[in-house]
């Protein structure tokens, strides 16, 4: 089993301002475990920005603590927070560039606050610029890039001090579909060829969906459910879990469908949350009876079977659904 | 149109109200511009908060402040005595230039400062930037074009106030202004030496506006 890179214990937050408190974290505790892409799903105003924020002490937890690595950051002096900081690369949702430097100069930065030197902070922002895929936009101000060419640039920067961690809090949230989409898959490309593990914060299912191995879902100030990304969106147990993945409907449901189907992973279809996607699609949750999956080189090993919706249209339409991803897809009977 | 001598003086007030300008402006931001940064660092949302450092700071340039510039003058003769020997003349009025202009440029830094987007300070936080890091890597560089032209008004700011200064013959062209118009009611004489003044101030406030637009990569 992979080790946990970052701990949260009983963290909780509170404000204090003139009119009262504010409890924005209540007693949230966390595993993020080295090389995944954990993600962290909530409304507005739910205490996401805030609990990112601890992750890395910009903000102090009023009770509880983080473990990093292995750190326990509130035993930490200012000095050594700092150090530790700069193996934990964040990026956000409007960016936050140096509006006044180059797309060099802003990769540089965060290797100038780490005291490398300037020729090899050049090298290795050239480098980075590469792996974004902006090449050609070295000598460009903020100014003259799109919202996507931005983030990439966010992505370059906090990628630069080779951290071990990449907090995102956001950052799709102020891009378009298509733009969103390749950011997302080069987050997820990031992930898979440096081995670097993203907590990713959003308001979206669809964020999620596309690139996360496990999810968090935090709801007023508090942690309601956290597990798989397949199983959470499959069959959402809490009321707040219902509420993100099926927005329109309120209602909780009663399951009552009675079909089942074997779903066989046998390596040639690519490693993605396909349960997940087809959830949001129809927006209808099945329920997973037995799971058995495995990520090898990013290709899915393993089965699944799952209960579908009374609906037999529905039921059929995601039968088509599976097929059309290149599965082998089975009725079964006498699961239910 | 005037007699040589005239032209000699108003040309020698010229040099000394530039000189008074500049070399004030220039020790008032040594003073003003870390002032400035002291109030925006140790702010409640700062990036290093000292509430009660920020208020006795923010009490004093308020005070400072609050007092007219004539009456500051008079006020601080005997640290100008003390400093430069004498109350009048061109190196005697640098000294309440200075006084006056330092709390209110620590302000105009301020508000400068305060325009730096928060978000460009909490991602180099994020990376472990120290504040000393902080100010002098983001806030100052990324408020750059702010600052300058900040100190176009600055620099325009003081200037009146040296033309003020002529009331207790401070030298320069106010005094010659105020000597030759007021009390001698040559009336001609004020008038070449107050446009002088007035164009000085529109010149240096483009020059401002310029050297800010050229650094600023904004745009
Ligand atoms: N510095 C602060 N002072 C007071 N209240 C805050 C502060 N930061 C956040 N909050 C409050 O905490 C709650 C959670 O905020 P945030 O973590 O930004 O939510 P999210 O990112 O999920 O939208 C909000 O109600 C917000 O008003
Ligand atoms: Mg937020």
């Amino acid at each position: 089993m992979k080790n946990p890179i970052i701990e949260i214990k009983n963290l909780s937050k509170t404000f204090k301002s003139t009119n009262g408190e504010f409890q924005a974290l209540d007693n949230i505790n966390l595993e993020i475990l080295e090389g995944e892409i954990f993600g962290i799903i909530g409304m507005s105003g739910a205490g996401k920005s805030t609990l990112v924020r601890c992750i890395n002490f910009l903000e102090k937890p009023t009770q509880g603590t983080v473990f990093f690595d292995g750190n326990d950051l509130s035993r930490l002096t200012k000095k050594e927070l700092y150090k530790i900081r700069q193996s934990m690369g964040m990026i956000f949702q409007q960016f936050n560039l140096l509006m006044q430097r180059d797309v060099i100069g802003n990769i540089c930065f965060p290797l100038e606050i780490a005291g490398v030197d300037k020729k090899s902070a050049r090298k290795r922002a050239h480098e980075l610029l590469e792996l974004v895929g902006i090449s050609e936009k070295a000598d460009s101000y903020p100014a003259q890039l799109s919202g996507g060419q931005c983030q990439r640039v966010a992505i370059a920067r906090a990628l630069a001090t080779n951290p071990k961690v990449l907090l995102c809090d956001e950052a799709t949230s102020a891009l378009d579909p298509a733009t969103t989409q390749g950011v997302l898959t080069l987050l997820k490309d990031i992930n898979k060829r440096l081995g670097i593990t993203i907590v990713v914060i959003t308001h979206e299912m669809r964020v999620i969906q596309d690139i996360c191995n496990r999810v968090a879902i935090i709801d007023h100030s508090r942690i309601a459910e956290v597990g798989d990304v397949e199983q959470i969106f499959s069959n959402p147990k809490t009321a707040a879990a219902k509420r993100l993945v099926f927005p329109q409907d309120q209602s909780i449901r009663h399951f009552s469908g009675t079909r089942c189907i074997r779903i066989v992973f046998d390596g040639n279809s690519s490693f993605e949350p396909v349960i997940a996607g087809m959830v949001l699609d129809f927006r209808q949750p099945v329920n997973i009876l037995f799971a058995d999956t495995k990520n090898i080189d990013g290709k899915a090993f393993g089965q699944l079977v799952i209960q579908l919706p009374q609906d037999d249209d529905i039921a059929n339409g995601m039968i088509e659904y599976l097929r059309a991803k290149n599965l082998m897809v089975e009725e079964v009977e006498g699961y239910v | 149109m005037f007699e040589p001598q005239i032209i000699s003086m108003i040309g020698w007030g010229f040099l000394e109200t530039l000189y008074m300008t500049l070399v004030s402006t220039f020790v008032a931001y040594i003073l003003g511009l870390p002032l400035g940064i002291a109030l925006v660092v140790t702010d409640k949302d700062g990036i290093y908060p000292k509430k009660y450092f920020n208020m006795v700071l923010g009490v004093i340039i308020n005070l400072l402040r609050s007092v007219p510039f004539l009456i500051l003058l008079i006020l601080v003769f005997p640290i100008t005595r003390f400093v430069v020997g004498t109350t009048i003349g061109s190196n005697a009025t640098v000294v309440p230039l200075v006084i006056a202009a330092a709390p209110f440029i620590a302000r105009l830094v301020e508000s400068s400062l305060k325009e730096v987007d928060s978000g460009v300070i909490e991602a180099a936080e994020s990376m472990g930037a120290s504040p000393a890091q902080i100010i002098w890597k983001v806030m100052l560089p990324e408020a750059r074009p702010s600052l300058i032209l900040g100190s176009a008004i600055a620099v325009t700011t003081i200037l009146s106030y040296s033309a003020m200064a002529g009331i207790v013959a401070g030298g320069g062209l106010g005094d010659i202004a105020i000597r030759y118009g007021l009390h001698r009611y040559e009336t001609d004489i004020m008038i070449v030496s107050v446009a002088i003044l007035v164009i000085i101030v529109q010149v240096l406030q483009e020059i401002g506006m310029r050297l800010a637009k050229i650094g600023d990569k904004r745009k």
